[in-house]
Formats: C-alpha cells, sequence, structure tokens
C-alpha cells in the first residue's frame, strides 16, 4: 500500500467504461482541467458493445491526486466503470505511424531496422517511407531512437490503450436496475 | 394516437413530477415551452433576471427538500443561469433548469442568440442534458429530476432546440428510471460503521462536526438521538444552521473562518471527531497542518470523493447520513462526558459572542440579536454573501432546518433576495428574512419586481456600510488600509473616480428606490430604531425594506485569518 500523504509523481493507467454518447470526452476532459490533474495520453473508441466507449487515460499525480482521479470519474453519470491498473498485470499498446526520410541508399537499412522491431512498412515513396509501429511505450522509443538519424518528417500516436492479462476484465453490469 | 407537442410533453412532465412552481423568462426559442405553460396546472413566475430565477428555484428547493425548477431561453438567457447553478452546484441543492435552444439544424452556426449551453453548464451541474429527440424528452425530464434529488443532490441541466419543443410524439410517462451508471449508495458499510462505533464508545472528548448534508439527507433527528444517547456536544457549518435547535444543551455552535471560539477549540481538542455530513472545507479547518490534530476521525459522507479529499480520516463511511446514524445509533452506549462538556462551557463563557455597549452607531449585532428574539429564531433567514451574511450566521440561529438559506460554497453575492422570493413561494405561511448588504443587495435588487408584481412578502434588511464590507475588513486587516474600489460611494471629502466630491449622500438611495417599486421603506441608524422598525415591518402584510446605516468599520469578530490554524483565532481587536 502506497503511503498516502507521499506527494511522489505517479503515473497510472486507468481504463475507463463511458456510455457511447456526444459531450461525454467533454466531460471528462472538463473533469480533468477543472480539477488540475495532468493528463500524459487519452485515447477513446468504441466498444465490441456499439453504446460503450472505452477510454485508456494514463494520468501523473500523487497518491492523493490518483484516488481523487478514479472517485471524480466515477461520480459522473456517463461512466459506467473505472479500473486502474497500477496494480493489476496487464497489457498496454500504442500504435504509431512516422515517415521516415529514405531513399535507395539507406532503404535497405531502414527495413531491416523495421523487421527487427517487427514494424510494418505501410507505404513507399521516392525519398520517404512509412512504418506502422505498435507496442508499449518504451519500444516505440526505442524504435524512435533507432530511425531518427534518418530523418523523421512527421509522427504519430494513438495513446496507450490497456487491459488487464487473463480472464479478469472489465464489463458493464448487464442488468439494468430499477432505481425510481 | 394521441401525439403532444415536445413543450406540452415538458409540461406535463413537470406536472408528473409534481412541480407548482416554475421561476423564468420567455426568449425567442423557448416560446413553445412558454406556450404549452400559459395556462397550465403550475405557476409560472416571471423574474426579471434570469439569476433571480436560479437563485429563485434554489430558495425553493433550499427550503423545502424538493427540487426547484427554473426556465430561460437559448443564449443569453442560458448564461445568465450559469451563476445560480454553480450557486446550487457547490451547496448540493435540487434544482433542475431548462433551456430553449436554437433549431437542431442551426447548431453550431452562430445562429441568433446561440450559445453552447450544455458546454458553458457542464462544470457548474451535476448531470445535463440537449435533447435531440422529442421521443427522448419525457425519459430524459424523469432522469433530470431522478438525479437532481438522489444522491448527493445537485442542479440538472436540460437543454431543448425550438423544434425539438414543437417535435410531435406519443407522450408515455416512463415508470421508472434506469441508469445504468447512476447508483448511490446510501447504506454505510457494516464493518466500519461497527468500527465507527467502537471508536465513539471509546471516545473521552467527542465531537459531533455537522455540516450541510445532515440538512440535505433529512438527519436532524438521527443526530440528536446519537449527540443525547453519548452526551456528544455538536458543532456546525454555516451549511447546517437550524439542523438541531439552538438552545439544545449540546449546542455548542458555529465553528471556521467566523465561528466561536469554543466551537473551534472544541475541534481543536476533541479526541474523537464524528463529522457528519460535513466536507472539511477550507473556511471550516483553517491550515490543515495543525487542524484537530489530537483526534481520529470519523468522516460519513454521501460522496465517496469527499473521502480523504483534503483531511485524512480514520474511518471513512459512504452513505446517506440518515441510514448510517441510524445503525450506528444501534450499538452506542449511554456515556455522560461531563468533564468534557463542563471545558467546553468554560471556554464558551471565556469569549462568547458578544454585543460592545454604548454604540452610538447601529450595530448589525444587536440588530440581529433582536430580529431573533423578536420572532423566536423561528423566521426562514435568506443572506446575501460578505459581512451581514457572517453576523447572520452568528447571531441569527435558527429552531428548525431549511430556515437558514445562504451561499455558503461559491459565495455568490446577490444569493440572497431573490432566493428569499422563491422560498417564500414554497412557504406562504411562514416569515421570511432577506438580511442583505448595500454591495450584495444591488446585485439582484431587481426582482423587487418580482416580488411586487405576484404579491410576494419578503422582509428585507440592508445593511448599509456604503461598502463592500467584507472587501474592506480585509483590506484594512491585511492590505495597510488600501481601500481599492471597495467605497460604494465617495463620501464627503473623499473624492470620487472623477476627482470630485460627491453631492449624493446615498448611491442608491434604498428609501427611494422602495418607493420606485411601490415597497415601504424605513431607514434606521441607532440602536433604539431597531425594534420599532421591525414591529412595523413584520406588522405588514407586504414587503418592507429596512435599510440600516451602519459604520463602514465594523468587523466581522471572531475570525481566523486566511492560512492560520484554527488556535489563531482573533476574538476582536482590542
Amino acid at each position: 500500500m502506497a503511503d498516502m500523504n507521499s506527494s511522489e509523481e505517479l503515473s497510472h493507467t486507468i481504463s475507463v467504461l463511458v456510455e457511447n454518447r456526444s459531450g461525454v470526452l467533454a466531460r471528462i476532459s472538463g473533469l480533468f482541467s477543472a480539477r488540475g490533474y495532468n493528463i500524459d495520453s487519452l485515447s477513446v473508441g468504441v466498444t465490441d458493445d456499439p453504446q460503450i466507449s472505452r477510454m485508456t487515460i494514463v494520468v501523473k499525480g500523487s497518491h492523493r491526486v490518483l484516488e481523487q482521479v478514479e472517485k471524480q470519474l466515477n461520480k459522473l453519470i456517463d461512466v459506467i466503470k473505472v479500473s486502474d491498473y497500477q496494480d493489476t498485470p496487464h497489457i498496454e499498446r500504442d500504435l504509431m505511424l512516422v515517415k521516415v526520410a529514405a531513399d535507395k541508399s539507406n532503404r535497405s537499412e531502414l527495413v531491416q531496422i523495421c523487421d527487427i522491431f517487427r514494424a510494418k512498412i505501410v507505404d513507399v515513396a521516392v525519398d520517404s517511407i512509412i512504418v506502422e509501429m505498435t507496442g508499449d511505450d518504451e519500444k516505440i522509443e526505442a524504435f524512435l531512437k533507432m530511425v531518427r538519424p534518418f530523418g523523421v518528417k512527421e509522427s504519430c500516436r494513438t495513446g496507450i490503450v490497456a487491459m488487464a492479462r487473463g480472464s479478469k476484465g472489465i464489463v458493464a453490469p448487464e442488468t439494468e436496475r430499477n432505481l425510481s | 394516437m394521441n401525439e403532444l407537442t415536445g413543450a406540452q410533453i415538458l409540461v406535463e412532465s413537470l406536472i408528473r413530477e409534481n412541480v407548482k412552481h416554475v421561476f423564468g423568462i420567455p426568449g425567442g426559442q423557448a416560446l413553445p415551452l412558454f406556450d404549452a405553460l400559459y395556462g397550465a396546472k403550475l405557476k409560472l413566475v416571471l423574474t426579471r433576471h434570469e439569476q433571480g430565477a436560479a437563485h429563485m428555484a434554489d430558495g425553493y428547493a433550499r427550503s423545502t427538500g424538493l427540487v426547484g425548477v427554473c426556465i430561460a431561453t437559448s443564449g443569453p438567457g442560458a448564461t445568465n443561469l450559469v451563476t445560480g447553478l454553480a450557486t446550487a452546484y457547490m451547496d448540493s441543492i435540487p434544482v433542475v433548469a431548462i433551456t430553449g435552444q436554437v433549431a437542431t439544424h442551426l447548431i453550431g452556426n452562430d445562429a441568433f442568440q446561440e450559445a453552447d449551453a450544455t458546454g458553458v453548464m457542464r462544470p457548474v451541474t451535476k448531470h445535463n442534458y440537449m435533447v435531440k429527440d422529442v421521443k427522448d424528452l419525457a425519459r430524459v425530464v424523469k432522469e433530470a429530476f431522478h438525479i437532481a434529488r438522489t444522491g448527493r443532490p445537485g442542479p440538472v441541466h436540460i437543454d431543448i432546440p425550438v423544434d425539438v419543443q414543437k417535435g410531435k410524439t406519443e407522450f408515455i410517462w416512463p415508470e421508472k428510471v434506469y441508469i445504468r451508471s447512476y447508483n448511490p449508495k446510501t447504506t454505510g458499510h457494516p464493518k466500519q460503521i461497527q468500527r465507527a462505533v467502537e471508536l465513539i464508545n471509546s471516545a473521552e472528548r467527542p465531537l459531533l462536526y455537522v455540516g450541510g448534508g445532515a440538512i440535505l439527507s433529512g438527519a436532524s433527528e438521527v443526530v440528536r438521538q446519537l449527540s443525547e444517547r453519548a452526551q456528544i456536544p455538536f458543532v456546525h457549518t454555516l451549511m447546517a444552521n437550524g439542523v438541531l435547535p439552538f438552545d439544545h444543551p449540546n449546542y455548542v455552535g458555529i465553528l471556521g473562518m467566523h465561528g466561536k471560539y469554543s466551537a473551534n477549540t472544541a475541534m481543536q481538542n476533541c479526541d474523537v471527531l464524528i463529522s457528519c455530513g460535513a466536507r472539511f472545507d477550507d473556511r471550516v479547518t483553517g491550515n490543515l497542518a495543525t487542524f484537530s490534530q489530537q483526534s481520529k476521525k470519523i468522516h460519513i459522507d454521501i460522496d465517496p470523493a469527499n473521502i480523504s479529499k483534503t483531511v485524512q480520516v480514520d474511518i471513512p463511511i459512504v452513505g446517506d447520513l440518515k441510514e448510517v446514524l441510524k445503525s450506528v445509533l444501534l450499538d452506542v452506549k449511554p456515556t455522560k462526558h461531563a468533564a468534557w462538556r463542563k471545558q467546553i462551557q468554560e471556554w464558551e463563557d471565556k469569549y462568547p459572542f458578544a454585543i460592545k455597549p454604548g454604540s452610538a452607531t447601529l450595530q448589525p449585532q444587536f440588530f440581529l440579536q433582536e430580529l431573533h428574539r423578536i420572532t423566536k429564531g423561528e423566521a426562514i433567514v435568506v443572506t446575501g454573501v460578505g459581512q451581514h451574511q457572517m453576523w447572520a450566521m452568528q447571531w441569527y440561529q435558527c429552531r428548525t432546518p431549511r430556515s437558514f438559506l445562504t451561499s455558503g460554497g461559491l459565495g455568490t453575492m446577490g444569493y440572497g433576495f431573490p432566493a428569499a422570493v422563491g422560498a417564500k413561494f414554497a412557504n406562504p405561511d411562514r416569515l421570511v428574512v432577506c438580511i442583505d448588504g448595500d454591495g450584495s443587495f444591488q446585485m439582484t435588487m431587481t426582482e423587487l419586481a418580482t416580488a411586487v408584481h405576484e404579491g410576494i412578502r419578503v422582509v428585507i434588511v440592508v445593511f448599509n456600510n456604503y461598502s463592500l464590507g467584507m472587501v474592506r475588513q480585509w483590506q484594512e486587516l491585511f492590505y495597510k488600509e488600501r481601500y481599492s474600489a471597495s467605497d460604494l460611494l465617495a463620501m464627503p471629502g473623499r473624492p470620487n473616480a472623477n476627482g470630485k466630491d460627491s453631492k449624493l449622500e446615498y448611491i442608491p438611495d434604498f428609501m427611494k428606490l422602495a418607493e420606485a417599486y411601490g415597497v415601504k421603506g424605513i431607514r434606521i441608524n441607532k440602536n433604539e430604531q431597531v425594534e420599532g422598525a421591525l414591529k412595523e415591518a413584520l406588522a405588514s402584510s407586504a414587503s418592507v425594506l429596512i435599510e440600516a446605516m451602519i459604520a463602514p468599520a465594523e468587523k466581522v469578530f471572531p475570525m481566523v485569518p486566511a492560512g492560520a490554524g484554527l488556535d489563531d483565532i482573533i476574538v476582536d481587536m482590542a
């Protein structure tokens, strides 16, 4: 158990199931800015259930701030479930598209690096290639380090998505309860 | 199939929710709504400003526990509601606000009187909706009322584009509310309750710290039982004035920045602190590093996010206060705590709230003491924000809950008068007194027209010190008497902004203002005139405005300076 009063900055990956409605993303990003929480990355997409979206948020803060983040998220009516993956074995993935300068003189060298990282070449032009790279943060950073000397023309990343290992998962409650 | 328009569905839904009063102002994009309200079986109150409508709905809700309802048009109508809804949000008051919106095909086109109302409201409401399909409207209204009044209550906003107001569908009132992601927890965790009971039973110097949640939860009776069973003294916050009668033997009083010496000292010296529907606000705790260091703390709150937000507690219990305390009461042993209660009484005797004798000028504290004596503490008192609010808190202790209405969290100047009007609509048989300051009253006094128009009787008391008094007090104490922008009247010999002496004796002349609205005005400036003025006002069947002239140098004491600890309380300036 972490020390509640420690001001040490921690980075947590939080998975949030939300109703797939307009305004939900604004509600969540508004909560983070209003309360001064720092988001490292936020990714969002619909789940296998079209009524539910799943957000993965990487947030930095002290233990107290992270506890508040989870509680404040849970207070939002459109938030169905919040899971902090800090103490849960889980998979994290980030997808990057990166356009690297390469011509016939050095293209094969770049292709070799891509092979080693199991990155996919998705577009080739005379003076550049686009690489699709998937992995956790560490792998993507390592790859970037290798290709930077070629000249990175542009890059974009999806931000982290995460899922707990094993059969344990976060699911929305199936049954609707009568509350009135 | 019998189809209704969206506007008719809204009105039918309000009637199903048992709404009796709606406060608001019409406008272009709300005309269908107001047309449907015309002749409907509920009272539509036309206010003079949308902020007034929101505060009236708030005052209505605070004084009854019912959901208050306000309605406005798009654009400026919606943005004018914002301060009122933010006020309700900070104090957890159930309000449903309805706004018109430009037609769905125009949204985002910078149409006339278009504002992103849901975007603006989002941070100041518990939840909000834009209804884009008339078929969703009845369900949304039902959900909005449910969300507003359950869990930690709060305002909910519904934005309805004008084409949805005109669209037709069958009216189906849902029997149940289904929101899978909203399920407030009301009963506390049994193990935590057991731990709390053991701690209370082992306490030598226990203290109940009661906040506005106790009033929202309707927990007065169980708080009283707990206090009497184990003879536990109780202190309360601004929001909990009247939670139990002020003459209860275990009553200590108000704590915090302008609270009693005894209450603050009890807080610092208790060994078990039982927080009941309070949230350790900075105006209560002062410097957290020195706050109630000797105590083990139990924190009962409906909102999990309030737990450990500012103060780390030993036993958090999430649940409805009334339900939790019922469970706690089952195993609390009768005790006396005689020595502890005697100690608190000694602190009380050492520095009670006191009025300095022999004052040449009218003292607001004396006025409020007289008001309390004459009305037996049984009026509904509604305040603005500032010095007068703190004096009212200190000197008007209520006998019953929901009788002291004030903007505690947001501190909204101008809250008082419209909220008093709203409270009077809900409580036609009770005396409603608005205690205001000249600065605060000027922010919303335009609602005098509403009160007069509707024949609403409110006794209005304006303490006039020609100043933004609380600002002035801080400037005197902490800003070397540099009274930047806190003078509301350039005094003779003291030039106004144009470098000229003011020729006006009053800005405004509140007696002329009262006359302009057809309200009786009484101006007094001596303690000896207080009783007569109050008796005249209380005997009147119409609204009366009493202007009590007080000295600008009058200050609120005791005071815990901002950032200081409760031990550093300044009882008075010698």
